[in-house]
């Protein structure tokens, strides 16, 4: 995957490395959780609630665990989000649930943790078997193509209601970008796998892999053998910068070395630019950035064409990554990759912006920068062969993005879709997982009540 | 020179039932006053005086292993305490040379020996003078153990009986020159009952409350309660910050009672800190007695309660304790005697609201329904007191986790006082 890279030097010392990938926030004590579940005030009609994309009853989970009642606090995440655990660690609780807690008033000190409260629960839950009862089964099969958050969290609850599932997954693992995308150091070791082996016991579900639809899998074969559909394929293509040398060495997708160094065994083998320059404002270019600093590049610099606070990325995020020795250059759009004798990537160079009357425009300078290596995290695209063949293909968009409506119904009848192929929300593991339970709910309704029907 | 910082300028000393002291704060009959170890540290931390833990008759008493238990609040906070402890296990005279030794050493402290002996007269008898003899400043009764000694006629089985605590009283004064401070157990239904048989007996003062029988928690595992004597357990003595409201009330029944309102009180029961010090002497206490608060964090705590009632005292202009000592008692009645006619509201400020709605809730589910919930366009939420509805019960205020965001506004009204008794609506009024 990072061909692109081959020339460039290894990271090193990979056991030295290891410890730059621990845990981002470490987990609480015991007597932490306890002492920070105590300053919940039990809000009525909780807005951090509200806040939460995936419901979670934060109040009662947080009361359960001051109450020293672990498994219920865990039922209670788990009931409205069966991936609780990852959640607990890559939500940026920042502008989610930690955002709405009253504890942030003025007068306050801060919000309550509920982010490591929630992965308190989860970590330490201690169920004999799975909590959830698969309902009678209903002979109804259903396919879920994708097993990332989305496919899962929507398997799962299809599963509880009495449904066989197979999911159906283009990658040799599943998990989506929880296991090929998020930062090392928000998910560290195997936790994305164990969390679906622990889902997975709910029974009935059935994850089959190197299944690529519009591949070796069409949507009218899904559509005949399969009682309905759902779609959660996520954004697989990068965006692209648009400019010549985009293929030069040095130059690749910053998700594509994040899924190879997620998965590196030794991450001293990993190739390593000493000076690196990742393009973006999102979160994926605050993760790309901080990776590179702790393989141990040099300089790491970020650059975005608009302001900070523009940057999709928060404001906390943005600071971690400052406090990491990232660089944050504003105010700069890519215009020309800078290509050595050598053929290869040997730096970039930005066109200075500004807003003009609303608009971004370029002041007429520019700002070299030069790398061994660049890094192009300018967003995720819906990857169009995904939905190639005939049938697939007739499914309505929204601006590249999967068409739904409010059931997550896609255009073609028995067809569901959600997570971030869709419009709504936000690409969020949690939103994702919403989605996915959501979806699973509609899709119950509709069969059971054709059933009725017929 | 050490530097030393300003203190405010006023007098703790005290003068309670002809016993001097230099603070009002005094350690209870207990642990911390078992033996002459404790009270010399004690006296250097400060503490103006002690009540040495009780004394009995030899062979003393034996103890069994595992002797206290807590209710805990969520967070570990110790809210209530629980024993079952007996009297002294020392002879008793160990104790009667350390006590005379220690009180050569603090002339200026009180030093008063709390006494439970068979309730005979030959064992009183016998015992008075010994005490005497160590220079003690007084004696106080303990004729309330709840727990182990009324198993044996003595503590709370004479205590719960108003003629032997009038009768042991009475031998007390009569082969004893000293102060007879009698304390009292809260064990019983009417407190001035046991009071008013005390100072019949011709007690100096009395002291309350001792501990109350409870089983503090359990073992569920085990199916027993704590503390475990190897499989089982018994009733003990609660005490603490959880038994402090019940204490106040004996001690305020005890103040407004006509029979019993000269009769000095030494107030015990969950004193803390020096607020708590405080409410009890403004209910009617000379002096206060302190036990578990020290045997969890120390004798230490005793400069935090000086240092805290001495400024409050400085704030408010009071610059000893007679000065205050009892005001807050002619302001508690009973309930036939309250304004009917007189209206609180709550007030929401809305400034310090965080918008939590526990106070809307609370209101919603258990009282009158009398908060309103108002949420935006944006979504912000905005919680109002619907005021005609409002009983001024405070239960919002109580409810509200930030401090004065709720407050109780009391109503302008024109009508004028009308207890009960005169209210048209009580069907049993006494008319003139
Ligand atoms: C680098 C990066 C970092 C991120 N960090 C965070 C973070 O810290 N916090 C956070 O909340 N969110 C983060 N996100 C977003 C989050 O990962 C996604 O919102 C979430 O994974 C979406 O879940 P999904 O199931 O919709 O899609 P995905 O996780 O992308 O899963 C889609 C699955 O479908 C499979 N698939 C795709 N096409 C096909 C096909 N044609 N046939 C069969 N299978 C197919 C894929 O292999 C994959 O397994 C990050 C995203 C990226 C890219
Ligand atoms: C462990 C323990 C032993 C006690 N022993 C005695 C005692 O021997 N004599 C006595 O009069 N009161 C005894 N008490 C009661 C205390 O003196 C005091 O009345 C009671 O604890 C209430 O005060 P507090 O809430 O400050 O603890 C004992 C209390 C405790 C906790
Ligand atoms: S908003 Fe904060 S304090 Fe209120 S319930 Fe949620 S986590 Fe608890
Ligand atoms: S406090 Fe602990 S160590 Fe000390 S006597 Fe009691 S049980 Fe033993
Ligand atoms: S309880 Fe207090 S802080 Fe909470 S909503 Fe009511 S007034 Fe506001």
């Amino acid at each position: 995957m990072t061909d692109a890279l081959s020339h460039l030097p290894r990271a090193g010392d990979g056991a030295a490395l290891k410890a730059g990938f621990t845990d981002l926030h470490p987990p609480l004590t015991q007597r932490q959780a306890i002492i920070e579940s105590q300053r919940c005030l039990y809000c009525y009609d909780a807005p951090c609630i509200e806040a939460c994309p995936s419901d979670i009853d934060i109040p009662r989970f947080i009361r359960e665990i001051s109450e020293d009642n672990i498994n219920g606090a865990a039922q209670t995440i788990l009931e409205q989000n069966i991936l609780g655990g990852s959640c607990a660690r890559v939500c940026p609780t920042e502008i989610l649930c930690e955002q709405s807690c009253v504890r942030n008033h003025d007068a306050e000190c801060q919000p309550v943790l509920i982010g490591l409260l929630q992965r308190h629960a989860i970590d330490h839950m201690h169920f004999d078997g799975h909590p959830f009862h698969r309902a009678a089964d209903t002979g109804k099969h259903i396919a879920v193509v994708g097993a990332g958050p989305a496919g899962l969290s929507c398997g799962h609850r299809l599963a509880m209601h009495g449904h066989r599932v197979t999911i159906l997954e283009a990658e040799a693992k599943p998990g989506g970008l929880n296991e090929y995308g998020i930062a090392k150091y928000k998910l560290v070791d195997d936790y994305a796998q164990r969390e679906i082996a622990f889902l997975l016991k709910i029974g009935g579900i059935e994850i089959r892999h190197g299944q690529r639809l519009g591949d070796n899998l069409t949507l009218d074969a899904l559509q005949r053998d399969y009682d309905a559909v759902f779609l959660g394929l996520g954004l697989a293509a990068s965006r692209q910068l648009g400019l010549i040398g985009e293929n030069a060495p040095g130059l690749m997708p910053a998700t594509e070395y994040i899924k190879t160094l997620r998965q590196a065994s030794d991450l001293g083998s990993l190739p390593l630019a000493r000076r690196c320059v990742v393009i973006g404002a999102g979160n994926t270019a605050i993760d790309m950035a901080m990776q590179m600093v702790r393989l141990g590049a040099d300089e790491v610099t970020l650059v975005y064409r608009r302001d900070a606070e523009a940057m999709s990325a928060t404001g906390h995020e943005q600071a971690i990554a400052k406090a990491n020795g990232v660089r944050i250059v504003t105010w700069a759009q890519p215009k020309q990759v800078l290509i050595g004798d050598d053929g290869r990537v040997s730096g970039m160079r930005f066109a200075r912006t500004e807003t003009r009357d609303g608009t971004l425009v370029a002041t007429g300078e520019t700002l070299d920068i030069p790398a061994d290596a660049v890094f192009k995290a300018i967003g995720q695209a819906f990857a169009d062969d995904g939905l190639s063949d005939d049938r697939a293909s007739r499914i309505a968009r929204d601006g590249g993005k999967i068409h739904i409506d409010d059931s997550f119904r896609t255009s073609l009848a028995g067809v569901y879709a959600g997570g971030d192929c869709v419009v709504p929300g936000q690409d969020l593991t949690v939103q994702a997982v919403q989605h996915g339970k959501l979806a699973a709910q509609a899709i119950h309704q509709d069969i059971m009540a054709q059933q009725e029907v017929a | 020179m050490t530097a030393t910082a300003k203190r405010p300028d006023v007098d703790l000393s005290i003068e309670f039932a002809g016993i001097k002291a230099p603070n009002p704060f005094w350690l209870a009959s207990a642990p911390p006053t078992d033996k002459a170890y404790n009270v010399e540290r004690a006296f250097e931390a400060g503490w103006g005086g002690v009540v040495w833990k009780t004394l009995g008759e030899d062979p003393a008493a034996v103890n069994v292993s595992s002797r206290y238990s807590a209710h805990f609040g969520k967070n570990r906070e110790v809210l209530g305490f629980n024993n079952i402890e007996l009297i002294t296990d020392r002879s008793l005279e160990i104790n009667l040379r350390e006590i005379t030794e220690v009180k050569q050493r603090w002339p200026d402290r009180a030093l008063i020996v709390s006494l439970m002996v068979p309730c005979v007269e030959e064992s009183w008898k016998a015992i008075l003078p010994l005490v005497e003899a160590t220079g003690a400043n007084g004696i106080e009764l303990n004729l309330g153990c709840p727990h182990g000694m009324p198993e044996r006629g003595m503590g709370a089985a004479v205590g719960q009986n108003p003629d032997l605590i009038e009768q042991v009283t009475r031998w007390c004064k009569t082969y004893s020159s000293l102060p007879v401070i009698v304390k009292l157990t809260p064990n019983i239904t009417d407190i001035r009952v046991p009071a008013r048989a005390a100072l019949r007996g011709g007690a100096d003062a009395v002291s309350l409350i001792n501990t109350i029988n409870s089983i503090t928690s359990l073992d569920l595992d085990n199916m027993v309660a704590k503390p475990t004597v190897g499989t089982q357990s018994t009733h003990g003595g609660y005490c603490g910050a959880a038994v402090k409201p019940i204490a106040m009330n004996m001690v305020a029944e005890i103040a407004r009672d006509p029979e019993t309102a000269e009769l000095p009180i030494c107030g015990i029961g969950g004193i803390s800190h020096w607020r708590d010090a405080a409410e009890f002497v403004a209910l009617g206490a000379g002096a206060v007695q302190v036990c578990t608060a020290a045997m969890l964090h120390g004798f230490r705590i005793v400069d935090e309660m000086q240092d805290g009632l001495a400024r409050w005292m400085a704030e408010k202009g009071y610059r000893s304790l007679s000065e205050f000592s009892g005001k807050a008692v002619r302001n508690t009645t009973d309930w036939k005697y309250l304004d009917m006619n007189f209206q609180t509201i709550a007030h929401i400020d809305q400034d310090k609201c965080i918008e939590c709605g526990r106070c809307y809730i609370a209101c919603e589910d258990t009282s009158h329904q009398s908060i309103a919930k108002l949420v935006d366009a944006s979504g912000t939420r905005r919680y109002e007191v619907i005021e005609e509805e409002c009983v001024g019960c405070n239960l919002c205020q109580i409810t509200c986790p930030v401090q004065d965001c709720i407050t109780m506004v009391p109503q302008p009204s024109d009508k004028p006082y009308m207890s009960w008794n005169e209210d048209p609506r009580n069907p049993f009024r006494e008319t003139a």
